[in-house]
């Protein structure tokens, strides 16, 4: 799967979300508003065909998304974008109180996740966001694994009235999907199959894990993986199901406190599954400037980091 | 200019209200007295003169809004919301406790457009709703009560910039200015003086008035509707804990209640005030 005419075997997640927004921006309740960054978030293409219809407001984060929260209290279904970090990092506050607590229809799209940006250091490298977006009620939260099921996560939102995030990349990375995808908010999907373990993986992640069940296939370990795109409502049931194979692993390129692993472990924990666990992610330190690749292998985020933790559970299992 | 027969009118409201919001105050135990007094001139002035609203029919789309950005002073809104009949007046018996009437606005009571309560806010969200009746080719004003202590959040500035720069009128903002934060003097903390000059050099047309002149406040309401191009401010001086005599000026009646006799004192002056 993967790539086709229609889709190209390369793009970043941020690039589905571009798309979705030219799909739906004929519809003249859509908003779009952008803090300064419009042409790395994507919004720009947008902006481009309705420019009265989309508001740079400037490198003024608070602002902006509290302006999203007055259109969407006016019919509006307005999408707030920026760098995660700036985006959440300087309105957590309006969020909570114009967005979540308000129940406006807006909808917080963040760019730029995680180590996977690289050079630019651990000011732009967003760790924590999954877990305040966890906190906040009223919210969902997803995180997209390629452009297609970004496109359609963002489609997804859009349709469905109040508060979402949506946690999208940088780097182009491998299509997994094909137009054919059917993406479903709170429903995971396995991308490839496998009974000797389970490794819930989100975003970037996914295409490591898939490289990391390649690698541990070769060695006769038949490795599950499952997009959890979606992170909140998690689908309790898709964790249920893995556990049955005795050993699951979550991997996020995020702090392994407060995002997917935490969530999949509050499953665990109150179902009382009996699995051997293992969470790989940021181990709750900043990281430094390099490429996405030396960074992922340093910091513990690259396919064989994830293989050796399958290797470990499945070994903890016997 | 304003009649006579109009200013009496809401003279008497404005009245009627702080005596209500001592009332709501004293018997919730808790809540903020001194900027619900402050304003109450100028809550009557929009609520019973300029707005156009339905409290029936509080989705209609082309009411004016109205967002209270200095959401402490719920004394005060429910005491409108409850005269104009977004809600039953028995409900304020329920402020502060279980159910709608909360410490500080949310929108599942009627009437409130968006939850405000961390300052700093209800700017930028006025100016969203501007823009979305802009788009909508709608003819309602956004109006936003500011406090001059919240003048010191640094998103106030944000939104007088994004106000500007989309030359956004029916955007009506009004200040409070009563001089009074929490624990100390304004001008003490971030002196937000001259504060009409601020927003003037931000390309605001300004408008400075006596808050409690309910005159000069309908007639600088009625001159901040007329003006297009840009987003207006109307500057109200006021005393925090206008009509009580032992709350005007002191940051300690910010936000708690006053006891019995404190209660009755309140009253006393209150009824007598006009």
């Amino acid at each position: 799967m993967g790539g086709n005419a229609t889709t190209p075997a390369m793009a970043a997640t941020r690039d589905g979300y571009g798309n979705a927004l030219l799909k739906i921006g004929s519809d003249t309740n859509i908003v779009v508003l952008d803090a300064g960054v419009s042409d790395s978030t994507r919004t720009n293409k947008f902006a481009e065909k309705w420019p009265e219809r989309f508001f740079n407001m400037g490198i003024s984060e608070g602002d902006m998304v509290c302006t999203a929260a007055g259109l969407a209290k006016c019919g509006k279904t307005a999408f707030a974008t920026s760098f995660i970090c700036f985006l959440l990092g300087r309105s957590m506050d309006q969020i909570l109180v114009s967005v979540a607590y308000s129940d406006s229809n807006v909808k917080i799209i963040g760019t730029h996740a995680g180590l996977a940006i690289g050079e630019d250091g651990p000011t732009a490298q967003a760790i924590g966001d999954v877990s305040y977006m966890r906190a906040m009620p009223n919210f969902i939260v997803i995180c997209p694994a390629d452009v297609v099921e970004a496109e359609k996560a963002t489609l997804a939102v859009a349709k469905r009235k109040g508060p979402a995030y949506l946690r999208l990349g940088r780097p182009a990375v491998k299509t997994i999907y094909d137009d054919s995808y059917k993406f479903e908010i709170g429903k995971a999907s396995v991308v490839a199959e496998g009974n000797d373990a389970a490794i819930i993986a989100s975003g970037i992640m996914v295409q490591e894990s898939m490289a990391a069940a390649e690698i541990l296939r070769k060695e006769g370990v038949n490795v599950r993986v499952i997009n959890m795109s979606t992170i909140k409502p998690l689908d309790r049931k898709a964790v249920a199901e893995a556990a049955k194979t005795g050993a699951i692993v979550t991997a996020e390129d995020h702090n392994i406190y407060g995002g997917l692993g935490s969530a999949v472990a509050e499953v665990i924990a109150e179902e009382g599954l009996n699995v051997k666990f293992g969470m790989m992610g940021v181990k709750d330190r900043f990281a430094e400037s390099d490429t996405q690749k030396v960074l992922f292998k340093k910091y513990g985020l690259d396919a064989e980091a994830i293989a050796a933790a399958v290797r470990k559970a499945v070994v903890a299992k016997k | 200019m304003a009649d006579a027969t109009t200013v009496a009118k809401l003279k008497e409201k404005a009245k009627q209200l702080r005596i209500e919001s001592v009332k709501l105050v004293y018997q919730a135990g808790s809540g903020h007295p001194g900027g619900s007094l402050s304003a109450a001139d100028i809550m009557a002035a929009l609520f019973y003169h300029h707005m156009k609203y339905d409290p029936k029919r509080p989705d209609w789309p082309s009411r004016d809004r109205f967002i209270l950005s200095k959401g402490h002073c719920t004394p005060l809104l429910y005491s409108v919301f409850a005269d104009v009949g977004y809600f039953p007046k028995e409900e304020l018996a329920t402020y502060r406790r279980l159910g709608r009437l909360t410490g500080h606005p949310n929108p599942k009571l009627p009437g409130v457009e968006i939850a405000t309560g961390s300052l700093g806010q209800g700017l930028s969200v006025g100016h969203g709703m501007a823009l979305a009746g802009k788009l909508d080719k709608k003819d309602f004003y956004v109006y936003v009560l500011l406090g001059d202590g919240e003048l010191n959040e640094g998103q106030v500035w944000e939104a007088a910039m994004s106000a500007a720069q989309y030359k956004s009128d029916h955007l009506i903002a009004l200040v409070d200015n009563n001089k009074v934060a929490q624990d100390n003097l304004t001008a003490n903390l971030k002196n937000i003086e001259p504060v009409d000059k601020k927003f003037e050099a931000f390309g605001w047309q300004t408008f400075r008035i006596n808050g409690h002149d309910i005159a000069a406040i309908i007639d600088a309401l009625a001159a901040a509707k007329k003006i297009r191009g840009k987003p207006v401010i109307i500057v109200a001086d006021t005393i925090k804990g206008k009509g009580v005599s032992y709350m005007e000026g002191k940051p300690d009646w910010h936000g708690k209640a006053p006891n019995e006799e404190l209660f009755r004192k309140a009253m006393e002056e209150l009824e007598k005030g006009g």
